[in-house]
């Protein structure tokens, strides 16, 4: 049969050079706004203020970054793992195209000011569309991939990277229902959500705390379950499990949005329910990062001596401590101290950097080799380098903000004898700023590990070739 | 009330928030039991060597996740969240605010309380009184006067002598409680000034205080005036407390600049203080009030309101005359 079909790496390899690019834009955007809170004079136009930085950060670090490393991983492990080529090849082509045009209109149009004021989903219509066509493409590549494979299981890494297509479309879809304004008889690219008031809120907020379960966990999910198990050498700890922290985690995320709005104008059934299974949802977490970790099982001196490893260990040891944080901040009462606060955006960026951003550097470095048809990346060292220059950011950024974030909680709500505040909000920021110049290290040490990542990147593909003619194997009954 | 339109969408919330908890819980229950070989893989192989162990379910997290489905049965039970069922507790957000706003009254209002029957000079005078409203002081009105009461652009100065309307106690405390609400229309009364005769005008009115500028434009800026602003600012620039800004003193709430005042002119101004009379209460108010009137640009009673409250007037109205 098909003794000449090879994996199409073409497309693979694009998305695996623009991940470390992407995320050295996103996380120098993240690293600008860091400094400007300590400088705020740093604020130098309204295109590069704060408030239209934030959004581009966030957006970059999330679609750019994260995005790319996603399609580059999902299209290279469907492939290798249905023992297929990739389906509809053009349509693969297109996806890396359009995304990459999404990105470069969200760079222009954030700090120009055009944006939906949706959280994670700032994007104006006309984008929206783009990111539908694009994303739709994507699921027929990905699902006619699955749906030609010559082995008759689907690997447990399709399940999540075919969960989080499947939601993220829908998430897309519901969230981003919208109508444009027209000025004068001419549509413009302005828009107001389809929704009202409350129902605003929640449905953004189901939006929201999806696009970090499908998104930035049940993709990245995918992603472990490939690169893990490849890099250790070793089975999957328990195929059991995966079977049933997948469901439990799809099933459960979709409830958890209203924690994001306790103590507001949600109604208290619709916040405990939110809160109840925020809390159920910790297990579910939690099956991922022991399935992760004890996969090393009986090989633990492989951590020693491999930084790649060490990245996919470490980042299922954040995605742990983020998972176990998450369902404690939707109490209720821990959350009534920590909303609003600098907290959540250590938690987030827990989450973000030591879990999303890890386990991708640790795929991208596994990917590099092989689609530049090298033995191992330019430099070993420099990803040991890499790994404790990231790890050492990570500490730094979180740290700093918990204590920011609490301390800010406890300032916000403390009183004198006559039950004024003690302290006015400017002065709970001025107490801000120690912290908030530790957590501008930490950002930047994690972009200085970016930095190094793609100059070993560059040297691997200068001493590489474009590898084309990696060959599907031949199934079994063909001979 | 009823977060839910009809019975259905409450017993639709109900049947479905049930059933996914316990579907949680049976769902774990019928894994566990499943057939498994561990130290076995599955037999399935992926990409050369990716398989899977066929090892069981760790019987710690099995735990861990019955904990937090029993905890989600027992928390609906306790409080809302099981549709209209609002929880043995009797918990609701909007109770819990209540009850502490309700003990807040009661701790903390008798503190306020004894200064409300004393004279606004005599609290201002009290040095425990002025640190209370200080405290107010910063927690409600510092947003926009600033924590020194300096004020910033378009927020006014409530430490000097220039009062927009009126630095009287009852005055203060009127603007405290009702708010403020001024607007000075574009190009005055004369909706057809051109863009000379706006620059004259700002070169007229910053001769008033004595700011350098073209003289020959602030002559002919006077005629200008005359016609587009005298009616509320008065022949002189005086203006008049309550209806529109003395120009000839050397406060400006938008800046003395060429530029500002062609703006304020062209465009014209709105401003607004909220009112915080139903918000901070009458005890909390006469606090404030006094702490204002205290930060140094207090004015004497009037003579009406001096009238009604003599005998408090008396000793406390020494450090008013004083600034005179």
């Amino acid at each position: 049969m098909q003794s000449q079909a090879t994996y199409n790496y073409k497309v693979v390899r694009q998305f695996a050079v623009m991940t470390v690019i992407w995320g050295i834009v996103g996380m120098l955007v993240g690293v600008i706004i860091a400094a400007q809170l300590v400088w705020p004079e740093l604020s130098v136009h309204e295109f590069l203020s704060y408030g239209r930085l934030r959004p581009l950060h966030t957006n970059a670090v999330i679609f750019a970054f994260g995005g790319c490393a996603l399609f580059a991983t999902s299209y290279y492990a469907v492939q290798r793992t249905s023992h297929a080529p990739l389906f509809a090849p053009g349509l693969a082509a297109f996806t890396f195209w359009g995304w990459q045009v999404v990105i470069v209109l969200a760079a222009l149009s954030l700090p120009l000011g055009f944006t939906s004021a949706k959280e994670y989903a700032e994007l104006e219509w006309p984008i929206d569309i783009l990111i539908t066509i694009v994303w739709v493409s994507y699921a027929i590549v990905f699902f006619g991939t699955i749906a030609k494979r010559t082995v008759s299981h689907i690997y447990v890494a399709n399940w999540f990277f075919g969960g989080f297509i499947l939601t993220v479309a829908i998430l897309h879809l519901v969230n981003s229902a919208e109508i444009p304004v027209f000025a004068a008889g001419i549509l413009t690219p302005k828009s107001y959500s389809a929704y009202a008031g409350v129902q605003d809120a929640m449905i953004q907020w189901w939006y929201g705390h999806n696009a970090v379960g499908f998104f930035l966990t049940a993709g990245f999910l995918g992603m472990m379950y490939y690169f893990v198990p490849k890099q250790a050498g070793r089975p999957v700890y328990s195929y059991r499990l995966s079977v049933v922290h997948f469901w439990a985690l799809i099933f459960t995320y979709m409830w958890a949005g209203p924690h994001h709005l306790h103590y507001t104008a949600l109604p208290d059934w619709t916040q405990s329910v939110g809160m109840i299974f925020s809390l159920i949802l910790l297990a579910p977490s939690w099956g991922g990062m022991i399935n992760g970790i004890m996969t090393l099982s009986g090989a633990w001196h492989k951590l020693r001596d491999d930084p790649v490893l060490k990245f996919m260990i470490t980042s299922l040891s954040f995605y742990g401590m983020s998972t176990f944080e998450g369902p404690m901040m939707s109490i209720k009462t821990v959350n009534a101290l920590s909303h609003y606060t600098d907290w959540t955006v250590g938690h987030v960026h827990s989450g973000a950097l030591g879990w999303v951003a890890m386990i991708s550097i640790g795929s991208i470095y596994y990917l590099l080799p092989r689609l530049f048809g090298k033995a191992e990346m330019y430099s070993t060292k420099l990803i040991t380098t890499h790994f404790w220059i990231a790890t050492i950011g990570v500490v730094l950024y979180i740290a700093s903000l918990w204590i920011a974030g609490v301390m800010q909680g406890l300032m916000w709500r403390a009183t004198n004898v006559d039950g004024t505040l003690t302290y006015s909000f400017v002065e709970s920021v001025k107490a801000s700023y120690p912290f908030w110049t530790i957590r501008l290290l930490g950002g930047v040490l994690f972009l200085s590990g970016m930095i190094l990542m793609a100059y070993n990147m560059f040297m691997t593909i200068a001493g590489g070739r474009a590898v084309n003619d990696a060959r599907v194997p031949v199934p079994a009954g063909a001979h | 009330m009823s977060d839910f339109v009809s019975g259905f969408w409450n017993m639709y919330v109900m049947v479905i928030v049930l059933l996914s908890v316990l579907g949680c819980g049976v769902f774990l229950w019928t894994q566990s039991s499943a057939l498994h070989k561990p130290g076995e893989t599955t037999g399935h192989v992926w990409d050369e060597d990716l398989a899977e162990f066929s090892n069981p379910l760790p019987s710690w997290w099995r735990w861990l996740f019955y904990i937090t489905v029993v905890f989600a049965l027992f928390y609906i039970a306790m409080y809302p969240g099981f549709g209209n069922f609002g929880g043995q507790f009797g918990w609701t957000s909007k109770n819990q605010y209540e009850k502490e706003m309700a003990d807040a009254d009661t701790k903390f209002g008798p503190v306020f309380k004894k200064y409300q029957s004393q004279d606004v000079m005599a609290v201002a005078a009290n040095s425990e009184a002025k640190e209370m409203g200080q405290r107010l002081f910063l927690t409600y009105c510092a947003q926009c006067h600033g924590s020194d009461a300096k004020g910033a652009k378009g927020f006014p100065n409530l430490t000097d002598k220039d009062w927009l309307f009126g630095g009287a106690p009852d005055q203060i405390k009127e603007s405290i409680i009702k708010g403020r609400d001024a607007m000075m229309p574009a190009k005055g009364v004369k909706p057809d000034l051109n863009g000379d005769q706006i620059k004259d005008l700002a070169n007229y009115v910053r001769s008033l205080s004595g700011l350098p500028g073209d003289s020959i434009r602030a002559q002919r800026g006077m005629e200008v005036f005359g016609a587009a602003c005298a009616a509320c600012h008065g022949a002189e620039g005086k203006g008049t407390v309550g209806l529109a800004p003395n120009l000839t003193d050397k406060t400006w709430l938008y800046s003395s600049s060429e530029e500002a005042i062609i703006e304020t002119i062209t465009k014209g101004r709105v401003n607004r203080m909220p009112a915080f009379g139903e918000f901070l209460g009458d005890a909390k108010i006469h606090l404030l009030t006094a702490y204002v009137y205290g930060l140094g640009g207090g004015e004497a009673a009037a003579p009406a309101a001096a009238a009604a409250a003599p005998e408090a007037a008396a000793p406390a109205a020494a450090p008013a005359e004083e600034k005179k």
